[in-house]
Formats: structure tokens, sequence, C-alpha cells
């Protein structure tokens, strides 16, 4: 679909988005919420803000669709100062995803989707359509809960809801200000994992506000931190927790950051080593096993090595626990992935 | 309510009606159809037409002073205190009141029932809108919704539940005390009970007054109807 065709104000794909030197000063206070924050991310990209509470995280993102002015500094999207969109048009290109959902209870699943589309002056065939495009997309079932409230769904049902709500329009760009705070950790988990599913599916430029890095971890492609509005650090998961810029950041990640890192990858990530004659008699895991998982593993079966089978259940080869050791030890930081 | 009866009876087609009408019986039910309309008829419709006209335009005054209180604080304070204060004037007086200024006619009566349904429609209204869940206020301004559009599309059918009971009770009371407008002699149901008042025959008297609540139950199950129908998303249940 073309813009002209439909009126989007951001087209549709996946923009690229940079803060440019953005300041946020709230009026009475005499420290800058966000501070001279310079921060470019790649179109698809899912990137994450996190700091601990006070450090800028929500405030940046607000700043993107307006929600906040800026006090000075800008942010573009695709090269285009959102200071030079009509606002309502800017907020209509971005998709909006909070952690009260705030979905309209007085409207059915398809209104709520629909209400950008709606805006945008959709047909009401096409409305519909889509709607049931992407509720069957964030794993419901479009036949019966188009037509139910919101009041009738859980809260990871109406997260999920949400999510479709903020893609509807085809949005190049997504705003998520911990979306999944407030669901279990059961649920938690499965939206997370249903999330990264549907975003390698449609992908889109996405800010993601967390204050729990192991989500910044497991969402991120990149995770820029925060500290009283400045940003300390701003690399892939893996190279934060390799080698964090300093204390704050290491204890920000956590002391154990040398097992948060073996979840980053997995055994698909490492050159394996030919199965041998005996590479029967060992335990066995498949190959896309986190290495935090294959560690785990050994020792549980108090082994140092694993055969690795894929997908058909054939051994694809070993791992020992050397290599993995190795990995995360000091003498190599960092494994080209 | 028998005190109010005079002593002598002016019984209607003296010592020609029914046995239960030439003993003023407590209600009689020939007389009362065959004199519904005639007596009763022309009164209720007139009944419907005081309350009616005095609801909507208290419901376009409230509705209007609402949402203005809505954006300015300040204006809450002022108008209820003003709606409260007409709420207090004592019904009867306030029709009297009105005569000498827009004498025994329909606007005096009106002027005083639009009063009347003033505070209720005005409070309900702002009340609904103000417990709207922030929740979703927030997401329609970050979705692109200005503000008119958040207005029509999420708050005021999220307040509708409110703005509806409010209405219910407003026309409930309404027509009460449109029965004490006839005092005023502008019709409607009360005048049947001020002309019973006075000739003592019971029959007219408790056939207007049961007329008088079958039309507010009546009014109020309609507005419940209306209610449901305006607002599905209330009696979703959860499956």
């Amino acid at each position: 679909m073309t813009t002209a065709e439909t009126g989007e104000p951001l087209g549709g794909g996946a923009a690229g988005l940079a803060f440019v030197e953005t300041t946020k000063v709230y009026p009475g206070r005499n420290t800058a919420a966000v501070s001279n924050l310079t921060l470019e991310i790649r179109a698809s990209e899912i990137c994450v803000l996190i700091g601990p509470s006070g450090s800028g995280k929500t405030t940046a993102m607000q700043m993107v669709n307006r929600l906040i002015p800026m006090t000075s500094g800008d942010i573009t999207i695709d090269g285009r100062s959102i200071k030079s969109l009509d606002q309502t048009e800017l907020r209509r290109g971005i998709g909006y995803v909070f952690q009260q959902i705030g979905l309209f209870p007085h409207m059915t699943v398809e209104g709520n989707i629909g209400t950008v589309p709606r805006l945008l002056g959709w047909p009401k065939d096409r409305v519909r359509a889509r709607a049931r495009e992407l509720l069957e997309l964030v794993g419901l079932d479009p036949d019966e809960d188009l037509r139910r409230y919101p009041s009738q769904f859980s809260g990871g049902q109406q997260q999920r809801i949400g999510v479709a709500r903020a893609m509807a329009a085809d949005q190049p760009l997504m705003l998520m200000d911990e979306p999944f705070g407030a669901v279990d950790p059961i649920a938690r988990d499965r939206l997370q994992d249903d999330f990264l599913r549907l975003h390698a599916e449609v992908p889109k430029t996405v800010v993601f506000v967390t204050h729990d890095i192991d989500e910044a971890i497991k969402m991120g492609h990149r995770i820029a931190i925060l500290r009283d509005g400045e940003l300390v650090q701003y690399d892939t998961p893996d190279r934060i927790l390799a080698e964090p810029a300093n204390e704050f950041v290491a204890d920000f990640v956590g002391a154990d950051r040398g097992l948060k890192r073996l979840r980053v990858w997995t055994l698909n990530d490492l050159e394996l080593e030919p199965a041998g004659d005996g590479a029967a008699a060992l335990p066995t895991v498949g190959e896309d096993t986190s290495l935090r998982d294959a560690l785990s593993l050994m020792l549980v079966e108090g082994v140092e090595r694993l055969t690795v089978l894929d997908p058909s259940g054939a051994a694809k080869g070993t791992v020992a626990l050397e290599t993995i050791t190795r990995l995360i030890g000091p003498e190599k930081r960092a494994v080209e992935v | 309510m028998i005190s109010l009866i005079a002593q002598q009876p002016v019984i209607p087609e003296f010592e020609r009606g029914s046995e239960c009408v030439r003993e003023n019986k407590q209600f009689c039910s020939d007389w009362f159809f065959d004199n519904f309309d005639r007596v009763f008829g022309p009164r209720v419709v007139e009944h419907i037409e005081l309350t009616a006209i005095a609801v909507g335009i208290g419901f376009v005054i409230a509705f209007t002073a609402a949402l203005i209180a809505y954006n300015r604080g300040w204006f809450e304070r002022s108008f209820a205190i003003f709606a409260a204060f007409l709420y207090t004037i004592p019904s009867l007086a306030f029709f009297q009141l009105m005569v000498p200024i827009t004498g025994l006619s329909r606007t005096s009566a009106e002027i005083a029932l639009v009063s009347y349904t003033l505070l209720i429609l005005f409070r309900n209204t702002l009340t609904g809108l103000q417990e709207v869940p922030e929740d979703a206020r927030m997401a329609a301004r970050a979705m692109g919704l200005t503000q008119g559009q958040i207005l029509r599309r999420v708050e005021l059918p999220l307040a509708l539940p409110a703005i509806m009971a409010g209405i219910r009770i407003a026309t409930v009371t309404t027509i009460s005390l449109a029965t004490v407008a006839a005092f005023i002699g502008v019709g409607g149901l009360g005048q049947p009970i001020f002309n019973a008042i006075q000739s003592g025959f019971k029959t007219e008297f408790v056939a207007a007054g049961l007329l008088a609540v079958l039309l507010a139950l009546v009014a109020d199950a309609l507005l419940v109807l209306l209610q449901r129908i305006l607002t599905p998303w209330a009696r979703a249940r959860r499956v």
C-alpha cells in the first residue's frame, strides 16, 4: 500500500528513528529529565530503553510522539523532524502500547483495533479485514473475538489486542512503555515470545521501555542504558553484558551477567565439534537451546559434553563445557555471531 | 388524603351515575373508563409534554454547563451552587413566583421544572466525564485523536451510563413535580387532582394520582431500555 492510497502520514514498513541532542527540562526543575540524548535506531530494530526510575526512559520515549514536548534538540523519523509534522498525523503514524493497555471499554475488539484506520478514512470492510488479520497474527480467534468487548478478555489477551491496535494502520514505528509489566510472569514470557515472533514476521522499528534487564536482553536488538537523563551505554545485549561501560552498567546488568550472556546465544551460534563415536552416549539437546540451558544440563547431568541435534533429530555435533566457559571467560570477550 | 377532600362531595352526574359513583367510593372503574378520553387523556398528553420539554431543555443547559465545567474547574463550583440554590426553592412557591414575570403560562411552569432538573443532570454528566478511565483517555491521545474526537468517541460514550442515570432521576422527579404545576393552570395530571380536592370526588383523585405514578414507571422503563440499547458493552459478560 502506498501513502497516497491510505493517507498514512508516515507510510508503512519500518522507519529509522534518531534522537539528536534531545533534551527535556520539566518546568521548575533544575536538572534535565533527558539531557542531550543522541541515539540512532535503525529501521526494524527493537531498541530497549532501560534504567532505574527517574532515568528519563519514559520521557525520552514519549517525546517521540510528542506526548511530552521536548525542550531542545530534535527527533527525526526517516530523516524528517517530528517538529515538521502535524501532531495528530504524527501520532496516527506511531503505534503506542503501554502497561495500562487503555483499550476502549465501550468498543468491540474490532472497534478498538480499527480506531486509527477509521480516523484515516479506511472503508469499513478494509478495517474489518485488517482487524481479522491482526487478531490472527497476535494469536486470538477472529471469528469469536472480533465482536467481543475488552472486559471479556484476560490481561494478557487484552495486551495482545493492544499490540494489534498499535499496528492497525501498518505504522512504521511502535512505542512500547513497559507493555508486559502488568501481566503474570508466565503470560509475560509468552507475550514476549509471541511479540518477537510477530516482529520477525512484521518488522517494525520499536522503542521498548522497561526496567527489567532480563526483558531488555531478551527483547532488544540494542539496549540503551540511561541514568539521570543521560545515555550511559548503547549497544547490543551481548556487548553490554560482555563489556559494561562502567561500574553503573555492570551493577545494573547484575553480577550474573556472564550467565545472562549465555542466554543471548543458542548452540546454533557455536561452531560444534564433529560427533564422534561416544556421541550417542551423551545427553542430547536441540540446536536452538540457549547456552545457559545447555550449561545447566551439563551441571545437572554431571557431564562436560553434550550432543547437539538438528531439528530432524539427527546428531549435528557436540559441544564441550570448555567451549562455553571460554566464551564468557576473560580470553575471548565476544564471538562473531 | 381523605382529609384533603371536602366534607360535602360534589359528585358528577348527581343521582344519575352508577351506584359506585353515587356513593363516592374510593375508585369507580366504570366512571374512569367512560370518562378517560374526556377527563384524563388530554391531561396525560399535557403531562408528557410538560415533562419532555422540561427534561429536554434542562438536559441541554446542564450538558453544556457540564462540558464547560469539565474543561474549566472554576465553573463547576459556580454552576453547582446555582443549581443547588434553584433546587432548594419550594416547588409551590417557585410556580407562584414565576406568575408575575411570565404569567399563568406554560413558560412559567417550564422555567420552574427545568430549574429542578439542572442539579442532577449537571452532576451526573460531569461525574460521568470525570470518571472516564485515564488509560482510555491516554490511549486516545497517543493514537492521535483530537480533543473533539476524544470527547465524542471516548469520553461521552463512557459517560453515558451516568448521564442516563441522571436523565432517569430527572424524568421521574419532573413527572411528580409537574402535577404541582396545575396550580398555575397549565393542565397536566395535576388538574384532575386539584379538581378532585375541590369536588371531593375520590375516583378522579385516585385515578389521576395513579396515572402519574404509572407515567413515571413507564418513562423510567423506556429510559432503561434506551440505555441498554445505547450501552451494549455494559452487559458483555466474561466468557
